[in-house]
């Protein structure tokens, strides 16, 4: 059942103009990374910064949009046997597998008609696996927003403020802490900061990866000593996975319980 | 068959109903009436399982409706404004609820298994089946909702309003539909603005005002009690206000 409805909401999403536009957008920025002459590693930083900040604003604003407008075909459907759960992940699944292929299509196909190294494309890889982690999360916070706001301009405003926090306040919030207490060592506390913003997460992960932690300085080199082992890169993925557990369950718990 | 045992349903501060009873039988066309804000859609959408109520039982042809969904099977539902997903064509749109019905029945296997096409038919229908959702007129999605709740001949039919945005051509169509399916012995559900196409279909009115039911009758015998011909006039004496009154601040809607 989960199949069937989400077959026909792939339908529906793939022939939006807006995804189309999600798609291209992401070719032409890789496109152009490449013909201005950077190898695909240059690319994926690159990338990585337009990323971090697109991937989180599109996903939940788009998700946000997406389940208000579905509102009246949620109804509908609920009033045929179908079950709630099911509605659920044919719902979000119907939207985030769209966003997370248009993304890893659009960054991915420039890399393959650029023949890129094996380097770049475990980059690239990296990349498209923080970005769609980053996609469903945020999409996730959408619906979760979405289903317990019935006032849409109190959704999607919500949506756009946590959007931001995450983005620009966090940060901010961050280096305030390290100028106000700048005479302690706060690499720990630092560290256990970015783990409660994802978006920080995936920097820090793509970061590593990309080998260019030494641009951070003195911080960049605790979090390689951290984040570079084993148990940092399982830490910081597996508090990615919570990022994304937490905000699906309480979006599917509200919506079992919802009254349309 | 429709029981409802003391329903009550807060949103908030709002009772939005308070110890409601009604029983809808069926081979008869019950209409739910009263000013907005009443709790008529309260009402129909904790009978089609949308709205959890806080107390009371309601029983769909005996069975419980408890959070299940399989006694939606008998259900149809005809909204006031039907949106499906924008991209997808008239005909795939059919094609997805036979889809999805097809899973649910494939249990127990109901008697009349072929679709119910009629609608289709007689609306004219086919010229529009290639196009995308978001391009039909408003009385065409009309049309396609129509079609929709009866497509699977079900024992029970809520309809919000059906006539809404339709030519008087495929109103009158829509009519003889229900009519002809309330003599098949479907239960069905009515709601309306218009009291003329109450009071031409439905034999069973029911009253909500704040939540309450404030009366439940047959229409003739409403008509009777109040000495009125219309039942626009009915309901306005019933309420004891004056008829222009009644329309000034929408009791009569």
């Amino acid at each position: 059942m989960i199949l069937k409805i989400l077959k026909y909401q792939l339908r529906d999403v793939f022939r939006s103009r807006w995804i189309i536009a999600y798609v291209l957008f992401f070719l032409v920025l890789t496109d152009v990374l490449f013909r201005f002459g950077g190898d695909g590693l240059r690319v994926a930083t690159s990338m990585m910064n337009i990323i971090l900040i697109v991937i989180p604003l599109a996903s939940i604003i788009l998700g946000a949009f997406y389940l208000y407008n579905a509102r009246e075909y949620i109804e509908l459907l609920l009033c045929h046997p179908v079950k709630r759960h099911q509605l659920f992940w044919g719902m979000f699944l119907g939207l985030a597998l769209p966003l997370v292929a248009a993304f890893a299509g659009g960054v991915m196909l420039p890399y393959l008609y650029n023949a890129a190294s094996a380097d770049a494309w475990q980059a690239a890889l990296m990349l498209v696996f923080t970005g769609s982690m980053l996609t469903v999360i945020f999409v996730a916070l959408a619906y979760y927003l979405a289903l317990r706001f019935d006032d849409r301009i109190k959704g999607l405003g919500l949506a756009l403020v946590i959007c931001l926090f995450f983005t620009i306040i966090y940060d901010g919030i961050i280096l305030f802490v390290i100028y106000i207490f700048s005479s302690y060592p706060l690499e720990k506390p630092v560290l256990a900061l970015s783990l409660l913003n994802p978006i920080d997460l995936g920097r820090i992960l793509l970061l590593l990866q990309f080998d260019i932690s030494a641009l951070m300085g003195l911080t960049g080199a605790v979090f390689r000593e951290f984040f570079g082992t084993p148990l940092g890169m399982t830490v910081s993925v597996a508090s990615l996975l919570l990022w994304l557990v937490v905000p699906v369950t309480a979006g599917f718990r509200r919506f079992l319980v919802k009254d349309f | 068959m429709i029981c409802v045992n003391a329903l009550n349903k807060k949103y908030g501060t709002l009772q939005a109903l308070l110890s409601v009873d009604v029983e809808m039988e069926s081979g008869r066309i019950t209409a739910v009436l009263g000013p907005n804000g009443a709790g008529k859609t309260t009402l129909i959408k904790s009978i089609l399982g949308l709205v959890k109520p806080d107390s009371g039982t309601i029983t769909v042809d005996g069975i419980l409706v408890n959070g299940e969904s399989q006694y939606r099977e008998m259900i149809g539902y005809m909204p006031q404004l039907a949106r499906y997903p924008e991209n997808l064509t008239v005909t795939e749109i059919v094609d997805m609820i036979r889809d999805i019905r097809k899973t649910a029945s494939s249990r127990k296997p109901v008697q009349n298994d072929t679709p119910d096409m009629e609608l289709w038919d007689r609306f004219g229908l086919d010229s529009e089946k290639d196009k995308p959702f978001r391009t039909l007129s408003g009385g065409n999605r009309q049309k396609v909702s129509a079609v929709l709740a009866f497509l699977f001949r079900p024992k029970v039919l809520f309809l919000d309003e059906p006539t809404t945005g339709l030519d008087p051509v495929s109103s009158s169509i829509l009519k003889d539909k229900i009519l002809a399916e309330r003599d098949g012995g479907t239960t069905i559900i009515l709601t309306s603005h218009i009291m003329s196409e109450v009071q031409e279909l439905a034999e069973q009115v029911v009253y909500l005002l704040e939540g309450r039911i404030y009366f439940e009758q047959t229409v003739s015998e409403l008509l009777e009690a109040t000495g009125q011909t219309t039942l626009e006039r009915a309901i306005a004496v019933k309420l004891g206000r004056e008829p222009e009154m009644v329309t000034e601040t929408g009791v009569a809607s």
